[in-house]
């Protein structure tokens, strides 16, 4: 494998919800089989990122570049970057009522295989499937007949993702705050999938506020997104600093980061 | 919803696409216009029916004289133009006696449809009777069926065959005077189908009755009687169709079921007949009057409807639970698209003791369409114990449309029990991003958020029915969500 080769580029980024600029210029660059945290404090911009990548428009890209796999992604609707292999855990899973989980996955399933041009999977492979995976998530069968994530608790909501997560094997997995409304044992569960799912030629991009997610799940870059930028960029010990000194005292670089703007 | 979603489905999606809209040329005979005794002698005649048909359907026509086409519904429509209504149409002269009499276009049309009349090309366990304008063209399995002594044919050859169970029943659920609608198709009804099933007798396959509008300015006037003796069981379905045509087409049907002690009636109706265009010009006025009467001890009536077509819908399949421990089931899915309007609903009138009622209603609205789910239930003095379970849920798809949900529920026993439940939702756009962002297109996600919203509907339908009743509701809400 080509570790040169880049997954996820990010180029000068900047992004707009309703007129008002939240990204400020990022620049990202994500390989095959890295893991990459985003950290920062509460209005960033780092969900908006996340949003941005997996196409939701509300989020309005005014300047700059994401190419994945070479491709340019601002171009390409969400199911399609979807069917390409970006796969967004949200931070708020979205209830469907009525919609069995098992109908939900199978379907989003399919539709991957489709794109690919590959066959699709019948009832029985896929449930076939769904136990192996559900085994390997410690995760009781009975979720694949409930409805997509209606009565669910914040952990189960989140595990669903990592479910999906595992069942559709996308190559760029961004988590968005996935580890916010779980228990330890949950968070235990949740990063214990990641890192099973986690293969050579898979990446994943974490945002995330707290260092907790990366005690169990240990990048190896860590980016603090400031005010839209990214000011300042680590190994995993950066986390641990951020842990201790907190956001504040990063305020000199903010400054830093404001005036590189005005320039 | 944002703007590139918008454009994209709204664009990309909003041809017309009514697959039923197509129409036969066949010579068929026809009353001249409008509506008086003399016209009611003519179809009397016409099919030769005996002096207590012609009596009856007379006494009807003057009470529906003294009666005014009711307002009080929330469907708006120019005023019916009755005399200029054809009352009668049939495509044959006289009725063919078997399938090789029937005109080969009717059979061409009907395969168009899907649903092959011979008995070989016929579905697996469906018996079909379909009615064309006014005259019903065929029975399938009606030998197979009378074996068991089951009857199931036209109702004209009912009247004919066996007219002491038309005397009994005929207008013994719903009144010759009942309402409007009732009165006129009680007055002028030319056909329609007719079942009963014998005494402890589990009916092997699904009954069904197709009915098509063809020709122009034709007014269809059906009538169903369906008879359950004690301990029996039938499962009915009925479904519909009409072509595209600019000027509004009345449908006026009645439909009666009477259940005996501890029998068993599902009736379950898909309805497509053409709703007009995008513009809402054109399409069918369904006016129906059904209503089921649970007589016996532990009977059970259910209505499954699901209800795509007609420009406006105005009905409210209801039960009436005379019989004790008797059980009465309403499940309705409604699509208001584009200009629809469907006033739809049911009544439950519990008489009996330790009788039970189920109301699962689903609104869809779309378009600039309105739905309205309009609910009776009664619970009478001597109905100790009743219990009635409602729950009504409107979806919304887009900002055009409306839905508004109106229970009555009168108890006048203390130790009844009636429960409500309503809700009001829209698609939201956070449910079609997530769908997306899994790699479904928006139409899968929205027909997958609709399936969703109507699976309890769906799951009391047949099977192959349901499956059916899921590809229409995916035609016909194609492009809706913006």
């Amino acid at each position: 494998m080509n570790q040169n080769r880049e997954m996820l580029a990010i180029k000068n980024l900047h992004a707009c919800i309703n007129e008002k600029e939240i990204l400020k210029g990022i620049e990202l660059t994500i390989r095959p089989g890295e893991i990459h945290a985003i950290m920062g404090p509460n209005g960033s911009g780092k969900s908006t990122l996340a949003n941005i990548l997996a196409g939701r428009e509300y989020c309005q890209v005014t300047q700059g570049s994401i190419m994945f796999e070479n491709q340019n992604v601002l171009t390409m609707a969400p199911e399609e970057r979807a069917q390409r292999g970006i796969f967004l855990a949200f931070q708020y899973p979205v209830e469907i009522p009525g919609v069995n989980n098992a109908y939900f996955l199978k379907a989003a399933l399919n539709a991957q295989r489709q794109s690919l041009h590959e066959a699709e999977l019948d009832a029985v492979d896929f449930l076939e499937l769904a136990k192996i995976k559900l085994k390997e998530l410690h995760m009781d069968e009975s979720i694949l007949q409930r409805s997509v994530n209606e009565g669910f608790s914040g952990g189960e909501k989140k595990k669903n993702e990592i479910l999906q997560l595992v069942m559709l094997n996308p190559k760029l997995a961004i988590l968005d705050e996935t580890d916010s409304g779980l228990d330890i044992d949950a968070l235990k569960i949740v990063a214990a999938g990641i890192n099973a799912w986690k293969k050579a030629d898979r990446s994943v991009l974490m945002v995330t506020h707290y260092q907790r997610l990366l005690d169990y799940i240990t990048p190896d870059y860590i980016h603090v997104l400031i005010q839209g930028k990214i000011v300042k960029t680590g190994g995993k010990n950066l986390a641990l600093e951020l842990e201790q000194k907190g956001y504040g005292n990063l305020d000199s670089l903010q400054l830093t980061a404001m005036h590189e703007q005005r320039q | 919803m944002t703007s590139s979603l918008k454009k994209n489905s709204a664009n990309q999606y909003t041809d017309e696409k009514y697959r039923y809209g197509f129409t036969t040329s066949i010579e068929s005979e026809q009353a001249p216009p409008g509506l008086n005794e003399e016209i009611i002698h003519w179809i009397s005649e016409k099919k030769n029916e005996p002096t207590f048909m012609l009596n009856w359907r007379l006494k009807c026509y003057h009470a529906w004289k003294k009666m005014r086409e009711p307002r009080w519904s929330s469907v708006h429509y120019p005023p019916i133009q009755y005399e200029e209504i054809i009352y009668y149409s049939s495509a044959q002269k006289q009725a063919p006696k078997s399938l090789d009499e029937v005109d080969p276009e009717i059979l061409k049309t009907f395969e168009k449809l899907g649903i092959p009349l011979h008995e070989r090309e016929a579905l697996a366990g469906v018996a079909i009777d379909a009615v064309f304008d006014s005259v019903s063209v065929g029975t399938t399995f009606k030998e197979k069926l009378s074996k068991l002594g089951i009857i199931f044919c036209s109702f004209s050859e009912a009247v004919q065959q066996h007219p002491e169970l038309i005397q009994t029943y005929l207008g013994s659920v719903v009144p010759y005077n009942d309402n409007f609608f009732a009165a006129l198709n009680s007055a002028v009804f030319s056909d329609g189908s007719f079942c009963y099933i014998p005494k402890h007798t589990r009916c092997p396959m699904e009954l069904s009755t197709y009915f098509r509008i063809n020709a122009a300015k034709t007014g269809q006037f059906e009538r169903t009687l369906i008879i359950a003796d004690e301990g029996s069981y039938v499962s009915y379905l009925e479904g519909c169709t009409a072509p595209m045509r600019d000027e509004n087409q009345l449908h006026a049907a009645v439909v009666e079921l009477v259940a005996l002690d501890r029998a068993e009636i599902r009736y379950s109706t898909v309805q497509n007949w053409y709703p007009g265009d995008a513009q809402g010009k054109g399409g069918v006025y369904n006016f129906v009057t059904k209503r089921g009467a649970c007589r016996g001890y532990r009977s059970k009536i259910s209505w499954t409807q699901v209800e795509t077509g007609s420009a406006i819908t105005w009905k409210y399949p209801s039960c009436i639970l005379q019989g004790d421990e008797s059980v009465g089931e309403f499940y309705s899915v409604a699509v208001a698209n584009h200009f629809q309007q469907a006033d739809t609903g049911t009544k439950m009138i519990h008489l009996g003791k330790n009788t039970t009622s189920t109301i699962i209603s689903k609104g869809i609205s779309a378009g600039q369409g309105q739905n309205t789910y309009r609910g009776l239930v009664r619970i009478q003095k001597k109905a100790a114990q009743a219990r009635n379970y409602t729950q009504c849920d409107s979806l919304l798809m887009g900002s055009h449309c409306s839905a508004q949900t109106l229970p009555s529920i009168e108890v006048k026993n203390p130790t009844a029990k009636a429960e409500h439940e309503a809700s009001t939702s829209k698609i939201s756009e956070d449910q079609i991003f997530y769908c997306r962002q899994r790699g479904l297109s928006t139409e899968d996600a929205v027909n997958l958020i609709v399936n969703g919203f109507c699976k309890e509907v769906f799951k009391k339908l047949p099977m192959e029915f349901a499956v059916e009743a899921q590809k229409l509701l995916a035609v016909t809400l194609e492009g809706s969500v913006g």
